[in-house]
């Protein structure tokens, strides 16, 4: 067996695999709160809660309605993503052009009815979503296994955030966002509706987030608590990546799962403080940031 | 008569009025402290002093949050670093009075605290948030790992020993005065501090940070001074903590203790003194009282649904808003 600094291939290999995958789920996730913080500078604390609230849904409606994972993985989030409608709606925009930090504890206030009217339903313990049968087993790929949902996660991660940066990015839809949110009145002159603009983009950001927990439930532990741990890993990605940096978001999320599961091989006790220690670094570096612009 | 003669009297009759309000605050602080002394012989005193902990802990957070305008998210950090420390010291070397336990715990949470400050204060507003959450998620999962805290269990069995190796701590009501005249000097040091021209300087930061720059001030010294105030006290807060409760838990540690101190701060009022205290005391009772009756289990949702009222409704907090009241229909 061939060693790398006198550690198997084999194993690290495996905890790679297992960091890109961990980093898939950091960039999805970053990803939503970059869009909801860049776009609408509003500090999404509820937003490992709407995770949560998509990997909850895949499973009771799996075990309600019998609705299958393919399904699930398109109606979790549109679900999740009504209410973050709602809550944009009826909550958020009540203290729009308030300091930024009132959005952040009122979303922690909404994060903490979620996840406790939740977990008075269904306990902390768990519940458990069978894989589907499609994904069961995988391909040996010579050096290590790849078991087949592994490789979808990846994949379907990675286009996600992908089209996502491109409509953001590149698109008339994302260039009136980018606008919108840059001189909300100029555009309302235009005849945009800015108003629905920003209850549509919280909306989508959290479906992101509800996509990831789709994704995560048959490998996870589904649980209401699922969302309170990631939520603060996801921040500390997001600031490393730049506030508000889409692409910087995506491609720090995937760096930052390598770091960890690259951690976990060689020194394990450190492997969940990392992100957290290379947030400290980076700081100190660059204060924006490693994507983000000068403000 | 002359001008002069008008000004003085009006002067004088300022002078009166000021003094017929000082002895009104004199009678009123001497109630306050009255009820405070003799509240133990009524209320169970490990609970009062849990109010007087989590007061103090406000109380320092508010110095922060509501004086100097910095949102600390990680102020749960110091509250456990206070607190391990304290638990760890007592509990190993029994030579140590209590009292040179509760100072190390403070000294400890104090050079954290000037840590913390020095990474995060140049960044601002939600930037400074995530930064100290991310520092003191550092501090939670280096007590996770350390072998000195007792990891998930917690330090159990803290010995509350003697004051200055003289006053039996094990006694509640012995306790509780010694906890009362600690918290009783930090409110009165904040107090201080506030009203200091240094304190005014914290404000002129809060309220106008560029400007405050321009008139010459060293605005980072001034705020990484208040952070390390604000951590000191916390840290004692959480040392004392674990003196009166014997136990220092991973608990304090945990990011939603950061979340807890900021609901007390806000409910209560922050920028105003007795805000904090007066949240603590509150969310301390609710969360106690809930905890005994048949909505056990819905601690967390309310808590955060009052946090969404708060914010949506009073964001200045009840002291805020009850003086906000008093300036419009009485003064």
């Amino acid at each position: 067996m061939s060693m790398i600094f006198g550690v198997p291939m084999a194993v690290l290999s495996g905890q790679l695999l297992i960091g890109i995958i961990n980093g898939a789920f950091y960039a999805l996730l970053s990803l939503g709160l970059a869009i909801i913080f860049g776009l609408l500078k509003i500090i999404n604390f509820a937003h490992g809660a709407m995770y949560m609230l998509g990997a909850m849904a895949t499973v009771i409606m799996f075990d309600a309605l019998d609705v299958n994972y393919w399904v699930a993985l398109f109606l979790a989030p549109v679900l999740v993503g009504i209410v973050g409608v709602f809550v944009e709606y009826f909550l958020l925009r009540r203290i729009a052009g308030q300091d930024h930090i009132y959005s952040l504890l009122l979303t922690f206030g909404v994060a903490l009815i979620m996840q406790g009217v939740l977990t008075n339903i269904y306990g902390v313990s768990g519940l458990r979503y069978a894989m589907p049968d499609m994904f069961k087993g995988g391909v040996n790929l010579g050096f290590m296994f790849m078991p087949y949902y592994r490789a979808w996660v990846i994949v379907a991660a990675l286009l996600v955030c992908f089209g996502t940066w491109f409509m953001v990015e590149k698109t008339k839809l994302g260039a009136y966002l980018r606008a919108g949110t840059e001189d909300s009145q100029l555009m309302q002159g235009f005849g945009i509706n800015v108003p629905l603009l920003v209850s549509l983009t919280y909306g989508f950001g959290v479906m992101l987030a509800a996509f990831a927990g789709v994704l995560a439930a048959p490998i996870y532990s589904v649980t209401p608590v699922m969302g309170s741990h990631i939520l603060i890993v996801v921040f500390a990605v997001v600031v490393i990546g730049g506030m508000g940096s889409i692409g910087g978001a995506i491609i720090t999320g995937i760096l930052m799962g390598v770091v960890e599961g690259l951690t976990k091989t060689f020194y394990p006790p450190a492997s969940s403080a990392v992100i957290f220690l290379v947030m400290v670094i980076v700081l100190m570096i660059r204060p924006h940031g490693l994507f983000g612009k000068e403000s | 008569m002359s001008q002069i003669d008008i000004q003085s009297s009006i002067q004088k009759t300022i002078l009166k009025q000021q003094k017929a309000e000082d002895r009104r605050k004199l009678v009123l602080n001497g109630i306050l402290l009255m009820l405070l002394l003799l509240a133990p012989f009524v209320i169970y005193p490990v609970f009062l002093m849990k109010i007087l902990c989590f007061a103090l802990f406000a109380a320092a957070f508010n110095l922060l949050f509501g004086f100097t305008g910095l949102l600390s998210f990680g102020h749960a950090a110091f509250l456990a670093t206070g607190g391990y420390t304290t638990g760890y010291l007592l509990s190993n070397y029994s030579g140590l009075t209590t009292e040179m336990g509760i100072i190390a715990g403070t000294l400890m949470a104090t050079v954290l605290g000037l840590g913390f400050a020095l990474l995060s204060i140049r960044r601002q507003g939600i930037y400074f948030a995530m930064v100290t959450l991310a520092l003191a998620q550092l501090v939670f999962f280096f007590f996770v790992q350390s072998s000195f805290t007792g990891g998930e269990d917690g330090l159990h069995g803290v010995p509350r020993g003697e004051l200055f190796g003289l006053i039996n701590l094990e006694d509640n009501l012995n306790m509780y005065y010694f906890v009362l005249a600690v918290f009783l000097a930090c409110y009165l040091l904040i107090q201080r501090i506030v009203s200091s021209p240094y304190g005014h300087v914290l404000k002129a930061i809060k309220q106008n940070e560029p400007r405050a720059v321009s008139l010459g001030y060293k605005v980072d010294r001034y705020k990484v001074l208040a952070f390390v105030i604000s951590a000191a006290l916390a840290g004692l807060a959480g040392s004392m903590k674990s003196v009166v409760f014997q136990l220092a838990s991973l608990n304090d540690a945990h990011w939603h203790m950061s979340g807890e101190v900021i609901l007390m701060t806000l409910v209560g009022g922050m920028g105003t003194l007795l805000g904090p205290v007066l949240g603590a005391t509150l969310v301390v009772n609710i969360e106690y009282q809930l905890g005994q009756g048949p909505l056990r289990d819905w601690v967390d949702p309310i808590l955060g649904a009052i946090f969404v009222i708060t914010v949506l409704a009073f964001r200045s907090g009840i002291v805020g808003e009850v003086q906000k009241f008093v300036r419009k229909n009485i003064g």
